[in-house]
């Protein structure tokens, strides 16, 4: 094992390591950060996939009596969108930068569980091409992202569309829940020396949230979704009244779910913020155990508000003023947080750059999804409101107007730690402003659409109705929103041509990320930072004087990375053969079954017993943190 | 399966594999909690019957039988609680190195796994012979797949402690390595405290 060096030997270790390139350094990478490139390039192509499926809705519906898609289609692509959006967009751009961020910030070498996590990666892929292959078939899924019972039994979907929606669920569940008890063990466990769980960055603790959320949530829609599967398949009656079975039930577990799976998109989108705001302030976060603590009481509470989605099935009055007042509740804790924010830009000498611009506009958006959310809390409103374009509104402001800004503002952020160049700060600018001016032109019509009677998931409506210029208007903001995109795209290729420069620390920030080139070297860390503050980083600037930190610390150890595996891969196969047997014929279902299990068991069973860590011999000692 | 995963030092102090397997129960609880409430919700509920501890009229309507074996779910119920014990025994000996405690208790364990299998799988084709089956009506439903997805963890749970057999009869679960019969031990302890609740809910609640 080798013990302190410095200089050349490091750079040769680094050499033969860490610069591997290839198709096949990819498919067996299990470095936690080309693990959070992998989750945020394919999470951004089916982000611009289900914006496509968007613009063809918004094309639709641009004038009255359109038959631009057929009614079949316009099912299947408002079903899609909903579902892309959630499970194959927000919710891996958010992994990518746990993925990325988490180890780094908390001053990690790398994710407790490095293959696990490229198992997570490869499933999630594979899951989200299952859900998308079914458009080849013409049998995309037409059912709504929340398969509503009994539109979902086989005697109103008798297709296969149902079937690729509920079998591509359960395959990113096994994602979601390999990547949550990841990172709640990294969280937990692979904090360096000195970082107290109330010292630790916001993200990570949003994150942290996030986990407990996947862990609780998720096994819940995986029962939902084996009793429709059994019903479809197999024909039991857990949701057909017809053998006894109550469609409520579906809701009730769907939705047990699906109100914390709103926190899981959005409590990510805190952290980031709360990363941001500081750091263009010039100031410490606001009340920084409030923050956490209203973190911790918002998902709690998200476990108790599931039926205000359900206020129209005729629950009763009880049941609907214990839901109501639970969720007016949750404005409180959301209110400390939106008020700590604007305390940290409070008296701030605050720097305009383009990640500050998308977050001080993820606030001022988030506040108004967050009170059309207050309103849909009062239910006889909630009666008024429910399935119309106010909904939409609601939840596009407090999704697209949340958790997209906050991401957005999170790649501008971060996006220099990534891959080492700058994002160009005149284009960002222009993407802001045409994603902020879009957005609002596009969502903000659909609060007056619904007020006047526009149902959601309607595929064409009547002349006459005052729905029209209304709906023309969404669609130019919809259009606007294209180009905004565009305009990111073009960012990344114009600045994806420049050399990597971007200097470790361009933000001047706070948390231990910065204190690493850019992109940090393979190993993370030479020396395992030691932590005093909430703000290590500034704190040792503060301390030395100087722009970027020095080691705290000498180990004299050698490092030891995961070594490079493929198994992981093999096993998330084994995964996916496991799901489509169950929709394949009963005369081969079976076999692809069993091969997906057997692939599984013995990608697994490999990776349990390969040897999992390669030493870097030569590597250790002062960091090369501030060399460059 | 690395030795240098027990030099790093972890936050908490406990071994992130631990941690994670205890994360994993967590998780555990929710789905089954989901089932079980299915099953409560659903249990009376059917339309047609048998229904839970009545008699059950068989399709000509001559006499009737009851479909739950209590006796041999009980004997089942004792082995599978017996085998939480047996397990605890296996790691005290994988802990202080004496394979031989090891080896034999571990195998006593896995032999009750099976013998709860076998309880589970004669039940199973029992019930489906007298006619209950997973379409006949909702506590056919419920209560196959409440029982069955704990018996696809049991026997998941066996193939585990079966590795850990295999691995303890080549030697390859010295005392410090124990900690990956600990993880099987504790999954193990769970699926047989899943059961606890299972039991007096499916078997005998009236």
């Amino acid at each position: 094992m080798a013990t302190t060096v410095v200089g050349q030997e490091t750079h040769a270790a680094g050499a033969a390591y860490g610069e591997k390139t290839g198709l096949w350094s990819w498919l067996t990478t299990v470095d936690h950060k080309r693990i959070g490139i992998l989750y945020g390039t394919t999470a951004f192509c089916f982000f611009l996939l289900g914006g496509l499926e968007a613009l063809l809705i918004r094309f639709q519906l641009v004038k009255a009596n359109n038959t631009l898609v057929s009614p079949d289609f316009y099912n299947q692509l408002f079903t899609m969108h909903g579902t892309t959006m959630i499970f194959l967009a927000i919710m891996p751009l958010s992994a990518m930068f746990f993925n990325f961020m988490i180890p780094l910030m908390i001053g990690a070498r790398d994710v407790a569980f490095p293959r696990l996590n490229a198992f997570s990666y490869w499933v999630f892929l594979l899951g989200g091409l299952f859900l998308n292959v079914s458009f080849l078939f013409g049998a995309a899924p037409n059912q709504g992202w929340f398969g509503y019972a009994n539109l979902t039994s086989r005697q109103y979907s008798p297709g296969p569309n149902v079937d690729f929606w509920l079998m591509g669920l359960q395959i990113l569940g096994v994602a979601s829940l390999a990547a949550a008890v990841n990172f709640f063990v990294t969280i937990m466990n692979l904090r360096a020396p000195g970082m107290k769980l109330m010292r630790m960055p916001m993200f990570c603790w949003m994150s942290f949230i996030t986990q407990v959320l996947l862990l609780l949530a998720f096994p819940v829609i995986t029962v939902a979704l084996i009793m429709l599967m059994f019903d479809r398949f197999f024909g039991t009656h857990f949701f057909v009244p017809s053998g006894g079975g109550d469609p409520i039930l579906w809701q009730h577990l769907f939705w047990i779910f699906g109100h914390p799976e709103v926190y899981i998109l959005i409590m990510p989108a805190f952290g980031i913020i709360s990363e941001i705001l500081p750091v263009f302030s010039r100031k410490p976060l606001f009340g920084y155990a409030a923050m956490v603590f209203s973190g911790v009481f918002i998902a709690f509470i998200g476990f108790g508000v599931w039926s205000h989605h359900m206020f129209s099935t005729g629950m009763g009055p009880i049941a609907d003023t214990f839901f109501a007042l639970a969720t007016m509740l949750i404005a409180i804790p959301t209110g400390v947080k939106i008020f700590n924010w604007i305390g940290t830009i409070w008296g701030g000498s605050i720097q305009y750059k383009t990640p500050m611009y998308f977050a001080l506009a993820f606030i001022a958006m988030f506040i108004m999804g967050g009170l059309s959310g207050v309103m849909h809390a009062v239910a006889p409103h909630d009666l008024q409101q429910t399935d119309t374009y106010f909904v939409v509104a609601h939840f596009h402001y407090v999704m697209f107007g949340g958790s997209i800004f906050a991401l957005t503002a999170g790649a501008y952020y971060w996006w220099p730690k990534m891959f080492g160049r700058m994002l160009d700060e005149r284009l960002g600018k222009i993407h802001f402003w045409l994603m902020f001016i879009g957005f609002n032109v596009t969502f903000f019509p659909m609060h007056f659409l619904g007020l006047l009677g526009q149902p959601r998931r309607t595929y064409t409506y009547q002349a006459g109705l005052g729905f029209d210029w209304l709906n023309q208007l969404e669609t130019v903001g919809a259009v606007i929103l294209f180009f905004a995109f565009l305009t990111f795209l073009i960012n990344v290729i114009k600045t994806w041509r420049r050399p990597a420069t971007a200097p470790a620390d361009p933000w001047n920030g706070a948390t231990l990320e910065w204190s690493l080139p850019s992109p940090p070297q393979e190993w993370n860390f030479a020396e395992v930072p030691v932590v005093h503050s909430r703000d290590p980083l500034w704190e040792r600037k503060r301390e030395r004087g100087g722009p970027l930190p020095e080691p705290l610390r000498v180990s004299g150890q050698g490092i030891h990375l995961p070594a490079p595996s493929f198994w992981p891969a093999v096993a998330a196969v084994g995964v996916m053969g496991l799901f489509l047997g169950i929709m394949l014929s009963p005369k081969v279902g079976p076999w692809a079954i069993f091969v997906g299990v057997s692939v599984l068991f013995f990608g697994v069973f490999n990776w349990i017993f390969e040897p999992s860590y390669t030493s870097i011999p030569g590597v250790g000692g002062r960091p090369r943190a501030g060399h460059h | 399966m690395s030795d240098h995963a027990h030099a790093l030092e972890t936050s908490t102090g406990l071994d992130s594999r631990k941690l994670a397997i205890w994360t994993f129960i967590g998780s555990e609880c929710m789905f089954f909690a989901s089932l079980i409430s299915t099953y409560v919700v659903y249990r009376n509920k059917s339309l047609v019957g048998p229904f839970p501890h009545e008699a059950w009229v068989s399709p000509a309507g001559q006499h009737f039988e009851p479909i739950i074996e209590i006796p041999l779910v009980t004997a089942g119920t004792a082995v599978l609680l017996f085998s939480s014990f047996f397990v605890v025994l296996a790691l005290y000996g994988a802990q202080r190195g004496n394979r031989k405690m090891m080896i034999g208790w571990l195998g006593a364990t896995i032999l009750c796994g099976f013998f709860f299998i076998g309880m589970q799988v004669y039940e199973f084709t029992h019930f489906v012979h007298k006619g209950l089956t997973l379409q006949t009506n909702l506590f056919g439903a419920s209560f196959f797949t409440l029982t069955g997805f704990h018996g696809t963890h049991v026997t998941i749970g066996v193939i585990w402690l079966i590795t850990m057999f295999i691995l303890a009869l080549r030697g390859q679960l010295p005392p410090e390595n124990s900690i990956n019969l600990e993880m099987a031990a504790l999954y193990w302890h769970f699926v047989d405290v899943v059961w606890v609740v299972i039991f007096p809910v499916v078997y005998l609640m009236k």
